[in-house]
């Protein structure tokens, strides 16, 4: 149904105006009342606004045209809904104001028109609802700092806007929420409540344990993480060390340990399929000629991965020097955050603990990890025979985004190759 | 031809008026304004704001050229001299062209102007009398803003000569050897110093015991400080009991204003600023039944009514401050009103501002305010003498300071002396609109090298960690 758009009543002794310009083009949606061609007399320019709501359906009188009162200046089709593009926000102004009408929502960042006499239409919202009016500097840094949704905050500010006493009150009522976490998963929001039981015992995290669990939370969040198996025959590398470790001892100051050969593994293994040492960031794919290892220590205040730089210039001797060392940094707390930096890959040993097998968990941005776990002697079949061998499960935890199956299980087979034959890892092959 | 109704006449031509006029013409109304000088502006443009900062900032150009001190800053010039005649010139030329911008604002917005006295016979009529023509029109509002006029003390009797108000103090034909100022308030402080750094030995009366009634009192006793340095000498807490003439000057009587002997003091000239007053007479408001308060001021509800429908006042002539910016607000928010919108005056976010040098400005609450209040706060200051640009260009004198709520941080005042302060203040004014914080103000950016850092410095001062004090 048209509605017609008329030239209103210009005023004393004005009979014509000219029309000035259109603030809406044919097919847009409009509001009732509002503002959608300027009209110019020689007393005054005056809006004329949308007698309904709808779409505008034609302009009859172009910018330009001279127009006298009651004349048409254009039509509407009344009711019908345009693109999805404009008014799907709430638009609470049409409704009529009274001239001291009040703030539109509480709890709401959106800053709302004045709403005043005259029915004033706010400008069209954009589609996607976005939090309109910024936040202030204190505001944005008390939101920030506490982890906050700015949108569940309760706003006493000017148009709607947070001031820094709405911020305070809610940190201190407690009803101010954690912000989403980036990813599908629903929020660590404020803890659910809950009431203690006289007989348990409330400890706060430490620093250090929060920072752990933030760090998982973000591998867990962020990765496409899988894990791969595989089994390895110790045999060799134990002939090998019981053979040796005495001279090695005795050359280096240092004890033979399985890590340094693992750690070898790793850097050949790593060459070959490069995306295993890579990183994501942002929409890039990091790859790194060089490889950082970073080797998992426990801590009697937690797992703490110190990184063996440039582990592929180190010679065996020097991974397992390096690895005491770190371990020892590692109980005395004396290891600095630049020493656990920058890894490209890392290894961890559930085995001294007893672990038979196990998925270790991704150290972010790396792409891989390996978990390397008990030596246990199996039954295993050796040609068609039967024979006890001492074997460790494997594991490959990987970043599927951008390790595929095949490059994940191709690698550990390689790893499970150079240590099951310990002599590849001197020829390279 | 001539029109004879409208929607809206605006009795006064002032700030209050002639804005008031221009904005309701926006809204489409079609206003007339009267005004009984020639020239539009009232008192702001043509014998009071305007004038005076023409004064002073020639004054204080001359006192810096004439001291001395431009020699230390490598310029030499040879003997200054004051030509006070050509100085008064400058001032008319600056006044007039102002004045005759507001007539070109008018004929933009299609204002009607008419000159002449206004009288109020009835609601909805305005008389204009001209010399002995008298012309009648009618509006469906008329809205007075009718300003203020200088006012006096008893036993004083203003001649404009050597008694002089605001007025005759913007005039004078010669610089007196020694000049009074009855009133330590921001008019006889701004002149005060306009005459003595033209040369006059100035002596300031004042009846409370401090200067700049109603501002904070921190500022008071640090801006006395400065202007004695500047050789104004001040007695307080002294009232002036009357002033006679006394051969080719003025003598006025003095006493204490707690009471007790009086002495005689002689003047060349005496200026009286001691207020303002409503200005009222001749609009036939008593006749209507316009209610008046104690004080002279048209009483008006929250849309600027008065009690008679369809009669409006702005300005100096209600209550508030009676300051220009004031009365351009109120004459916004009158007539945005009355088109059926919103208008609204913020009162407390109306700054007060001194001319002098350095300026001094304020905004919102003053610490003895908070107190009474019961208000707990927390205050940050930073003196300009830390500020990098304040040093550079040698005008270092002053501070900043910034009040805020002891909780929420909100800001609830602000005070300054110093450069530029007149400036520098309206920062504060846009943050206290949305209910900033001190916060707030610190943590956004702020130029460097200039005055501004010192608003910011005394933001983080709130918080005790300014970076440069």
């Amino acid at each position: 149904m048209s509605v017609e758009i008329k030239v209103p009543v210009l005023g004393e002794s004005v009979s014509e105006a000219t029309v000035a310009s259109w603030m809406k083009a044919a097919g847009e949606t409009v509001a009732a009342d509002e503002p959608l061609v300027e009209l110019e007399t020689d007393k005054v320019t005056l809006e004329v606004p949308a007698p309904a709501a709808g779409v505008l359906e034609q302009i009859v009188a172009e910018a330009g045209s001279v127009v006298g009162v009651d004349a048409v200046l254009g039509l509407i089709a009344e009711g019908a809904a345009a693109s999805p593009a404009a008014d799907t926000a709430p638009q609470k102004a049409a409704d009529s104001a009274p001239a001291k009408a009040t703030q539109a929502e509480t709890g709401s960042v959106e800053s709302g028109p004045v709403n005043s006499g005259p029915p004033v239409t706010p400008p069209v919202q954009m589609p996607a609802p976005v939090a309109a009016a910024p936040l202030s500097p204190a505001v944005r840094r008390l939101v920030e700092e506490h982890n906050l949704d700015p949108a569940k905050i309760t706003a006493s500010g000017k148009d709607g806007r947070l001031t820094k006493a709405d911020v305070l009150a809610a940190i201190d009522s407690g009803t101010a929420r954690r912000m989403a976490a980036p990813a599908a998963a629903p929020a660590a929001a404020a803890p659910r409540p809950r009431t203690d039981d006289p007989r348990e015992e409330r400890v706060p995290m430490s620093r250090l344990r929060q920072v752990i669990a933030q760090r998982l939370k973000e591998a867990q969040n962020n990765a496409a993480m899988l894990t791969t198996f595989n089994e390895v025959d110790m045999g060799a590398v134990m002939e090998l060390r019981a053979a040796y470790k005495e001279d090695f001892e005795k050359n280096y100051g240092v004890r033979l340990g399985f890590m340094g050969f693992f750690v070898r593994a790793v850097i050949t293994a790593l060459r070959e399929f490069p995306a295993v040492n890579a990183e994501i960031h942002g929409t890039d794919i990091v790859y790194k000629p060089f490889s950082n290892i970073g080797v998992a220590v426990g801590t009697p205040q937690g797992l703490v991965v110190p990184v063996l730089k440039d582990a592929q210039d180190l010679s065996l001797a020097e991974v397992e020097a390096r690895i005491t060392t770190f371990g020892q940094q590692a109980r005395d707390g004396k290891l600095s955050p630049s020493d656990m930096a920058g890894g490209s890959f890392t290894i961890s040993n559930g085995g001294v603990y007893g672990s038979l097998m196990s998925t270790p968990i991704l150290n972010p941005p790396q792409s891989g990890i390996l978990g390397m776990h008990k030596i246990q002697k199996r039954p295993m079949a050796i040609g068609d025979k039967v024979e006890i061998r001492p074997m460790m499960y494997l594991a490959l935890s990987y970043d599927h985004r951008i390790i595929d199956g095949r490059e994940a299980v191709s690698f550990l087979v390689r790893i499970k190759e150079l240590i099951e034959d310990p002599r590849r890892l001197l020829l390279g092959v | 031809m001539a029109e004879q109704h409208f929607d809206l006449i605006v009795i006064g031509g002032g700030p209050g008026g002639y804005v008031a006029a221009i904005r309701a013409a926006q809204l489409g109304m079609k206003v007339a304004c009267v005004d009984r000088r020639p020239a539009l502006g009232g008192t702001c443009l043509n014998v009071g704001c305007i004038p005076s900062k023409a004064l002073l900032h020639t004054s204080e150009r001359f006192a810096e050229a004439a001291s001395g001190h431009l020699a230390g800053l490598g310029i030499k010039a040879a003997s200054v001299k004051l030509d006070l005649k050509t100085m008064m010139a400058n001032k008319d030329a600056v006044v007039a062209g102002l004045t005759g911008g507001i007539d070109l604002l008018f004929a933009k917005n299609k204002v009607t102007r008419l000159t002449g006295e206004a009288h109020i016979p009835a609601a909805g009529s305005v008389e204009v009398a001209e010399g002995r023509k008298k012309t009648t029109y009618s509006a469906e509002r008329i809205l007075i803003a009718t300003g203020s006029a200088p006012a006096s003390l008893p036993g004083v009797q203003i001649d404009e000569k050597t008694i002089v108000s605001s007025t005759g103090a913007l005039a004078l034909k010669k610089v007196p050897e020694k000049l009074a100022v009855i009133g330590a308030g921001y008019i006889g402080l701004e002149l005060g110093t306009v005459w003595a750094r033209l040369g006059a030995e100035v002596q300031v009366i004042e009846y409370l015991d401090r200067i700049l009634p109603g501002m904070d009192g921190e500022v008071a006793e640090k801006f006395q400080a400065i202007l004695e340095k500047q050789g104004l000498s001040f007695q307080l807490a002294t009232a002036v009991q009357s002033a006679s003439h006394k051969g080719k000057g003025v003598e006025l009587e003095l006493a204490a204003a707690a009471g007790g002997k009086t002495e005689k003091l002689s003047f060349d000239v005496a200026l009286v600023a001691v207020g303002r007053k409503p200005h009222t007479e001749g609009l036939g408001l008593e006749g209507l039944g316009v209610a008046l308060s104690e004080r002279g001021q048209i009483e008006v509800d929250e849309d600027f009514e008065t009690s008679v429908p369809g009669i409006f006042a702005i300005g100096d002539v209600i209550a508030g401050p009676m300051l220009a910016h004031k009365a351009e607000e109120d004459g916004v928010a009158a007539v945005e009103i009355m088109a059926g919108k919103a208008g609204h005056v913020d009162y407390d976010l109306v700054p007060g501002i001194v001319y002098t040098a350095p300026e001094v400005a304020q905004l919102g609450k003053t610490e003895e305010q908070l107190k009474q209040a019961g208000t707990e706060y927390k205050k940050g200051v930073f003196p300009f003498m830390a500020n990098s640009r304040a040093r550079a260009t040698g005008q270092a004198e002053g501070f900043v300071k910034l009040l805020a709520h002891k909780d929420t941080d909100q800001l609830l005042g602000a005070h300054i002396i110093g450069p530029e302060a007149g400036t520098l203040i309206h920062e504060i004014v846009a943050v206290m609109a949305f209910g900033g914080s001190a916060e707030d103000v610190a943590r956004s950016c702020h130029g460097h090298p200039t005055l501004s850092e010192a608003v910011k410095e005394a933001a983080l001062a709130v918080d005790r960690r300014a970076i440069h004090s």
